[in-house]
Formats: C-alpha cells, sequence, structure tokens
C-alpha cells in the first residue's frame, strides 16, 4: 500500500517526504483546487522545488486540479494541467469531465487519477473515466463501508486510493453544497468548504462563544468549553426537542485498526487528508502512518495498532477524537 | 418553456404516491419524473408499480423519465440502477456516474439530474457525445454561469433548470432521519414516513435553516426562480423542474403555469409564501449564497 500525503508549502512537502511518504500531492495557489486557502499552496517557483525535492528522493508528486470550473474559467484550468504536466508531475488528481477530457487529449501520456471530489462510488462510475479518459487510479469518496470498497475493488479496472487519516467529510464528496448554501462558495467552485473569510467568532453575554458561518449560528460554546472552527456539518444544531451534533461531531477519521483489512481487499494506496494543515501535522502523521504500514506489511496476522500511534493522531485530530466513518457500518 | 415534476425525494404511503400521480396526469407538468432518488431501503413501491405509473402518465400525455438512485453504495444498488437503465418504456435520468455508464456504453439516449457536475461546456459537449438529451444545472450555479454554457450548449440538448423546491445539498452514507431518532440506519423503522417533507434541523437559536431527508440533507427554505422566468427564458431554458412536497404541488405547477403563460397573478408572493413553509431562497440564481433571497425583477 503506497502513502499518499499532503502538502500545503514547501515545508509541508519536505516533512512529507522526510518521514516517509511514497508520494506527496499538492495544489496551485488558486481556486483550481479544493484547498484554496489563503496562505497555502505552490507558485511555479515552489512547485518547482517540490517537484525537485520529491522526485531527486524517489518519490512520487501529484497535483490536485479538483475543482470545477465554469466556461469562463476553463482556460485557467487548462493551464493549471499544462504547468503541471510541463514541469513533470508523477499524476493529476482531476475532477471534472471536462477537464479531464482536456488533459487526456493534451497529455496523452500521463497519468491522471479520479479526484475523491469526482464522487464516484461504484465499479461502473469508474469505468466510465478509465473509458474516456484513461485513468488510471480513483480516490473513493469516504461514504463507503469497508465491505462495499471491497466490492469496489473487485469489479474495478484501475487501482483504488481510499482515505486513510484526516478530517472527515461525512456527505459524499464532489455533491456537497452545504458550504455554498451558507456562504456562495463551495468546495466545487470555490476550492473551500466553510471558508475563513464568512466566519465570524462572538462572543456572548455568558462569556460563551458563538460561531458563525455567512452568518448562520453553528454552534455556541459555553464559557468553559474550547469554541471548534465552525465547519458546517460539525455544529450543534436543533431537531425536534433536542440539541445535538445532527450531522457529524468534530471528528477525524482514523484507519490504523482496519489497515489489515484493506490491505487484504486490495486497497492500492492510503491517503492522508489535510494540505491545510501545518508541517509538523504532516511530519506526524506521516511518520505514524508510515510506521503502521510497514508494520501491517510485515505481518497483517499480528498487527495491530500501537497506542502510541493512537495518541499521536489524537492529539492532530479535530475535536481530538477519531473515527472509522463509514467504513463501520454502525456509524452509519 | 416546458414543466417538469422532478422525482419525489421524500418517502411517502404508497396510497399517497399514487395519488399524487393521479392528480399530476391532470397537472400542467409535460414531463415526469419518476422512482426513488434517495434511499434503496424506500421500497412500499415496486419497479414494476413505477412502471404502471409512467404508463398512466404517458397516456395522459406526459413523458416520462425514470430518475435513478444519487448515491450508489451497495451492490444491490448497482444493480437496482443498472435495470433501471435497462428499461426499454422510458428515457432514463442518470443521478450519477454508473447510471451514465450504463447508458450511454449501451447507446441509450439520457438526462442529467441536478447532481451530475455539468460545470462547463466541455463536459456538456462530451456528455452529448455519449448520448445526453437534457440536463438539468446543479442547482448552486447561477444566471451567469448559465449564461456561458447556454452559449456553448451542443445542439439538440435541452437545458432544465431546478425552479422550486427545497434545494438538494447533499447526500451521505449516515442517515440523518434515523440518528435523530436515535436509531442505526440498519434498524431505521422506516421513520422517513413520518416526516412527508422531511424532518427540519434549526440553529441553536431557532432559525430554520436544512432539512433532514434520510441520507439526503436539504435547504429548509424552498428556493424559487418565479421571479426569473423571463430570463431563464431569454437564456433559452427549455424545462423548470418543480420538486414535489407533499401538499401544494399541484398549486406551484397552476402558479408556474399561469406566470409562463404570462398570466396576471394575484398576490403572487403571497401565494408563494403559503407553498413554502419555512420561507423562499432564490440566492443561487444569483451568484449568492443559496439562503438568500435576493428581489428580483418582476416575472
Amino acid at each position: 500500500m503506497e502513502l499518499v500525503c499532503p502538502a500545503g508549502n514547501l515545508p509541508s512537502l519536505k516533512a512529507a517526504v522526510d518521514n516517509g511518504a511514497d508520494s506527496v500531492y499538492v495544489g496551485f495557489k488558486d481556486d483550481t483546487n479544493a484547498r484554496h486557502f489563503a496562505g497555502l499552496n505552490f507558485t511555479e517557483r515552489t512547485f518547482k522545488k517540490a517537484v525537485d525535492y520529491a522526485q531527486s528522493r524517489g518519490r512520487k508528486l501529484f497535483v490536485a486540479v479538483n475543482t470545477y470550473p465554469r466556461p469562463s474559467a476553463f482556460p485557467r484550468w487548462k493551464a493549471a494541467v499544462d504547468q503541471a504536466a510541463d514541469l513533470g508531475v508523477d499524476a493529476l488528481i482531476l475532477a471534472d469531465m471536462g477537464v479531464m477530457d482536456y488533459a487526456a487529449e493534451r497529455w496523452p501520456d500521463l497519468r491522471l487519477h479520479l479526484s475523491v471530489q469526482g464522487s464516484v462510488t461504484t465499479a461502473a462510475g469508474i469505468r466510465l473515466y478509465h473509458e474516456h479518459f484513461g485513468i488510471r487510479r480513483v480516490v473513493l469518496p469516504r461514504v463507503l463501508s469497508v465491505k462495499q470498497v471491497a466490492r469496489v475493488i473487485e469489479d474495478s479496472p484501475v487501482p483504488v486510493e481510499t482515505f486513510g487519516f484526516g478530517s472527515l467529510c461525512v456527505m459524499v464528496e464532489g455533491r456537497c453544497l452545504l458550504s455554498s448554501y451558507a456562504t456562495g462558495r463551495s468546495p466545487n467552485t470555490y476550492g473551500a468548504c466553510s471558508p475563513a473569510s464568512h466566519v465570524r467568532w462572538e462572543e456572548t453575554p455568558d462569556g460563551g462563544t458563538d460561531t458563525r458561518l455567512g452568518g448562520v449560528l453553528i454552534d455556541h460554546f459555553g464559557k468553559d468549553e474550547k469554541a471548534g472552527y465552525p465547519t458546517l456539518c460539525k455544529g450543534r444544531f436543533e431537531v425536534g426537542e433536542h440539541t445535538y451534533y445532527a450531522l457529524e461531531e468534530p471528528t477525524s477519521l482514523n484507519t490504523l485498526a482496519i489497515l489489515p483489512e484493506l490491505q487484504s481487499i486490495g486497497v492500492s494506496a492510503i491517503k492522508v487528508e489535510g494540505r491545510q494543515r501545518s508541517p509538523a501535522y504532516v511530519a506526524q502523521v506521516t511518520a505514524v502512518m508510515r510506521s503502521a504500514i510497514d508494520a501491517c506489511l510485515r505481518d497483517p496476522e499480528n498487527y495491530s495498532p500501537q497506542d502510541a500511534w493512537m495518541r499521536s493522531l489524537g492529539s492532530v485530530s479535530e475535536g481530538a477524537q477519531t473515527t472509522l466513518g463509514a467504513y463501520h457500518r454502525p456509524w452509519q | 418553456m416546458k414543466l417538469s415534476l422532478g422525482p419525489i425525494t421524500y418517502f411517502w404511503e404508497r396510497d399517497a404516491v399514487f395519488d399524487f400521480y393521479r392528480a399530476a396526469t391532470a397537472s400542467p407538468a409535460e414531463i415526469v419524473y419518476l422512482g426513488e432518488v434517495v434511499c434503496s431501503k424506500r421500497r412500499l413501491l415496486k419497479p414494476e408499480d413505477w412502471l404502471t405509473i409512467g404508463r398512466e402518465l404517458q397516456q395522459a400525455g406526459k413523458d416520462v423519465v425514470l430518475s435513478t438512485l444519487t448515491l450508489v453504495e451497495a451492490a444491490s444498488e448497482s444493480s437496482a440502477a443498472r435495470h433501471v437503465c435497462e428499461n426499454t418504456d422510458f428515457m432514463v435520468e442518470a443521478n450519477d456516474a454508473s447510471a451514465i455508464q450504463y447508458l450511454s456504453s449501451a447507446g441509450m439516449p439520457f438526462v442529467t439530474g441536478p447532481s451530475v457536475n455539468i460545470y462547463n461546456h466541455r463536459t456538456l459537449s462530451l456528455l452529448s457525445r455519449l448520448g445526453l438529451k437534457r440536463w438539468v444545472l446543479p442547482v448552486e450555479l447561477g444566471l451567469e454561469a448559465l449564461a456561458e454554457l447556454q452559449e456553448r450548449r451542443p445542439s439538440g440538448v435541452e437545458t432544465e433548470v431546478f425552479a422550486f423546491g427545497r434545494l438538494p445539498l447533499a447526500w451521505s452514507a449516515r442517515c440523518y432521519t434515523a440518528r435523530s431518532e436515535n436509531l442505526p440506519k440498519d434498524d431505521c423503522r422506516f421513520r422517513c414516513l413520518d416526516y412527508p417533507d422531511g424532518r427540519l434541523l434549526s440553529t441553536r437559536e431557532g432559525k430554520d435553516f436544512l432539512v433532514l431527508n434520510g441520507t439526503q440533507t436539504q435547504s429548509a427554505r424552498t428556493h424559487q426562480a418565479l421571479g426569473d422566468l423571463a430570463r431563464l427564458r431569454q437564456l433559452g431554458v427549455d424545462v423548470l423542474r418543480i420538486s414535489p412536497q407533499s401538499t401544494g404541488t399541484m398549486d406551484v405547477l397552476e402558479l408556474f403555469d399561469a406566470v409562463r403563460r404570462g398570466e396576471a397573478v394575484n398576490d403572487l408572493n403571497e401565494r408563494l409564501a403559503a407553498l413554502a413553509p419555512a420561507g423562499v431562497c432564490n440566492g443561487y440564481l444569483h451568484q449568492q449564497a443559496g439562503m438568500d433571497n435576493e428581489h428580483p425583477n418582476a416575472a
């Protein structure tokens, strides 16, 4: 199983490579990718350095151009594809069919991966992209149980990458409009979910904090509670008589406990989420995932996640807690 | 512009579904989409029931389309979607990539629903080559993007716009209705039946925000394009979609019918408000947050 790690800047990229990532994925400094945050991502100059750093050490560099351009913006997405191809990246991670059609036609030898933002959850869907664009890998959305992932792998014409650790989307990626409903900006078109530009933190008379997104109250924290970032699907809301995390709690996905299962069903690559996170996060998570995958590959029968790994990943998780998410049927 | 009746997104009692489509035969809708698009556990109607309803609507002069499930996860769901795609009676609305693959590889013409990501002309042209006959604009795209897409739309492809209803915003493996009742999805006891228009979610300051509809999340506000019909017509939109609600849907169709004919409608805003229990919105059409309500030009 290949370990695919995130990098939002050069220090993170170095951290990923130095701590054992097989591949690192990055994005350009604009809305052509799904982590379009201020101060993040690569310019042409830093991008060249990234390619050199990874490839000279025998690692692969992937570029995510995984948002959906409208017609007038399409030339910029083409330019992003061309720029990545010109500098010899190992693969492009794409979501939009039109962008994919362009990349396959203009750069027929370049490896294309279908992004999680492509929102494909079935082998038949993968065949669509394989037949028309020759994709060579698919990243599955975080909505399938382990059994369902196994079924997709059995019938898929290309290797499958799944998420192993990081912030958890609870909605099928590429088709979630919750953030755009509240802010007008969506992961699909703008490349950011619950963007900081639309976030407000307000002190309340009780000494607590209200967190808002697009003016909508996402949560209220009491004086003694630690206020969390108002990611729309991780807020507390009222349904009927109850106030609770109606969609999901602040939590991160952690698959350390099921790595042998993922390996035995034939998952080809494990992805770590978090291009928006710090170099320290990337170093820490990459090191743990490297150790865990190596241990699992060496002796899957006797593998069990070490306490130190779990503690380490727990400490960088949302709300300091983790879940198996949809992989584990009772979560659903 | 034609009017379409989108697929029922909620879980209704069997009789309610039959009654609904009986009423639809006499409605001004020219196109009717049928089938379960949200949850494969909702099986009060069998595939044959949908075909029966489809034939009755067809006899009443309606153009009938069968819709596929939006989020396909289990092998049984793939088979069910494939079964719909292989029907020889009606055109199919593909709601995910697998349905597009089944239909295009069989050389069958198809429609794409609002959750198929067509954001640009290149995607539209590609799908047109694969057999696309009509597409629904993704609901988050506004009039500006629509204008750009219409300008470069391939011939032989019709454009449909989601014009009335609670917005389909997200799909998940998790069932939020079951979660709201402290039940696991695998033992959901079909609680969706208790919420024929979904279950309201409000903020902690009591503002209606979203609607939980099983594994789907919708907007609480009702999106409406009535005020923008003139512009939609000018942009060459062919079909306006009305998304079913448990009450008042036929009134919505009548209202849209009157406005598209240019008839003077008294108390338009009041009548709209009465049909939208948590208020209306149209922000998406105006490049704003979807929940916003812009004051558009008069219809």
